[in-house]
């Protein structure tokens, strides 16, 4: 064939093959634009992006009514509002990742990006850039609600999180979408990593906690080895350089570890 | 231009693909035909990165499928046409593949015209696709980058006749112009109508391939007098032996040239002279993977 390549048949036959351009790679950026519309172009996708502004008005009017009038500042809002979020933030970070196995578009996907790491990359900066800015927005709603809610009742308008102790709620929340993130390349299956989610942030800190009261060693040591008690300082808006040491620690264990794991296996796996 | 080289995928003691070496070229379309679990989707599979192989390469336009910028552009892949997000329209599925090429947005509409799908029919959800619409979707994902590749698994699987015979004449097209093009089949009526060549695989080890005129050769010759046992007399002066064929014909192993000659030398008139084609072909398929059928093997 080489020498066929060199008769002239050969160029009338294959002219595609001598002009071929050369291509250039995938931009990143082009990757990430992908993905990020992939985020939205089904309905669940698309509901789910729309639970995060629905939820946080909705949790915003509980507030307003229901919380009493002492009590009626930006903090209880903020509460309130980042229980829904702390939720459904992880769960955009899962189906990202899950919803190439579930749904079984990784075999396009990985076809057209060949290289897995560039398309988790991109997934990791959308999953997170769409974190960030829920948190805005979010906060936002929680602000318009208690505008109106001390207007509406006639209280003081507090102003009551910093903007310290709002970015530590908000790395909080990108830390429990790397965590879904993590369950998602390790698990690559989309009702396996949300139950898994659910068992990570709610059934295993009960256990601790549990642990923590029975057992006094246990009881001394959770701030390092318990990555959800480790947390909590950042919801306090206190953090100390123990506080981020013990962050850090536990986070090794419980976040670093096994994303690097679940990172070798999205690597190495096929893709059916 | 697709190469495969001493290609080996295991799955603990299962050799799923072994020892696989054959080439699909420039300008023809190879046929890759074997029954089912033969191991033609893992080698497809491998050929794109998608299983890593446990020993051997594939090389596609003479780079690793992983090497390639941006692959789209080049190889062409449809390996599962109903791996999709059932709640993404076909425009919709059409357009990520386009934007992530970095194409021009017009090519979406370009192919949809290509495969014949209707702007109503584009704006469906692909749950509510039939199979034969997912499979010209998937020809237009392959299809949208202008690759000079296409690696095609069972395309023809749900498509209507009308369907086949539009998949048949675009793929002879492409190859016309130069393209590659690889495509699989459990059934040899579609590869024998579409391929110049052909690779037939079975318990994954490669059991026959040439150019189907090769095979067809290989599957043997028939030839017919109206003096039929004149004609016996000859080929058995000339040690050659011939199995009665339909309506009082002759099947040989022999090729058409050897006969002809012999025919000429013993001065008998032959009123038909030809190689044994489809039946001949099919008979060889069936003899070749006899051994490997899964008839009563759970898949």
């Amino acid at each position: 064939m080489s020498a066929v390549a060199t008769t002239p048949t050969a160029a009338v036959d294959r002219p595609a093959s001598t002009t071929r351009p050369v291509h250039a790679p995938i931009p990143l950026m082009r990757v990430a634009g992908v993905e990020l519309r992939k985020m939205f172009d089904t309905r669940s996708g698309f509901w789910l992006m729309a639970s995060i502004a629905i939820l946080a008005t909705a949790a915003t009017a509980a507030v307003i009514i229901f919380a009493p009038d002492d009590e009626l500042t930006y903090e209880t809002f903020a509460t309130a509002i980042g229980f829904p979020m702390a939720v459904l933030l992880p769960m955009v970070a899962i189906l990202s990742v899950t919803g190439e196995w579930s749904q079984r578009t990784g075999l396009t996907t990985f076809t057209l990006v060949p290289h897995r790491e560039r398309v988790i990359a991109a997934k990791v900066l959308v999953s997170v850039g769409v974190g960030v800015v829920s948190m805005l927005v979010a906060g936002a709603i929680g602000a318009v609600g208690n505008v109106l809610g001390t207007a509406i009742t006639g209280t003081d308008l507090v102003w009551n999180v910093s903007v310290v102790e709002f970015s530590y709620i908000v790395l909080a929340n990108v830390l429990g979408m790397m965590i879904g993130f993590m369950l998602g390349v390790l698990i690559r299956n989309s009702p396996g990593a949300i139950v898994g989610y659910f068992v990570y942030s709610f059934l295993l800190p009960t256990l601790s906690m549990l642990l923590a009261d029975s057992v006094q060693w246990f009881r001394d040591a959770q701030l390092w080895v318990d990555f959800n008690f480790a947390q909590g300082a950042l919801f306090e808006g206190e953090m100390s350089g123990e506080a981020w040491a013990q962050l850090a620690v536990a986070g090794t264990f419980w976040l670093v570890i096994p994303l690097a794991v679940g990172l070798g296996l999205v690597m190495r796996s096929e893709v059916k | 231009m697709i190469t495969i080289e001493k290609l080996t995928r295991k799955y603990g003691a299962f050799t799923a693909v072994d020892d696989v070496t054959f080439e699909a070229r420039a300008g023809r379309v190879t046929g890759f035909l074997g029954p089912n679990g033969a191991g033609k989707s893992t080698t497809m599979r491998v050929m794109v990165g998608l299983t890593p192989p446990t020993s051997g390469t594939a090389l596609v336009a003479g780079r690793r499928y992983a090497d390639l910028p941006n692959p789209g552009r080049e190889v062409g892949v449809l390996l599962d046409a109903s791996a999709q997000h059932a709640g993404r329209t076909g425009r919709e599925i059409l357009a990520i593949a386009q934007q992530t090429m970095g194409l021009p947005k017009s090519r979406v509409d370009e192919m949809l015209e290509v495969v014949s799908l209707t702007d109503k029919e584009a704006g469906r959800r692909v749950r509510n696709y039939s199979l034969g619409m997912r499979q010209r979707l998937g020809i237009a994902t392959a299809l949208i980058g202008d690759p000079e590749v296409l690696i095609l698994d069972e395309p023809a699987n749900g498509l209507d006749p009308a369907g086949i015979r539009w998949m048949r004449d675009l793929l002879r097209g492409y190859a016309n112009r130069g393209g590659t093009v690889l495509l699989s089949s459990h059934l040899l009526h579609e590869i024998e109508v579409i391929a110049d060549d052909i690779v037939v695989i079975g318990q994954g080890r490669i059991v026959a391939q040439g150019t189907k005129a090769e095979l067809l050769e290989s599957a043997g010759t028939v030839v017919r007098s109206d003096d039929l046992p004149a004609l016996v007399r000859a080929l058995e002066a000339a040690g050659l032996s011939g199995s009665p064929y339909a309506d009082g014909a002759l099947r040989t192993d022999a090729d058409a040239s050897t006969i002809g000659r012999v025919a000429l030398a013993a001065g008998v008139a032959l009123t038909e002279l030809r190689a044994a084609d489809g039946a001949g072909l099919e008979e060889m398929f069936l003899e070749l993977t006899a051994d490997t059928q899964r008839e009563g093997v759970a898949a």
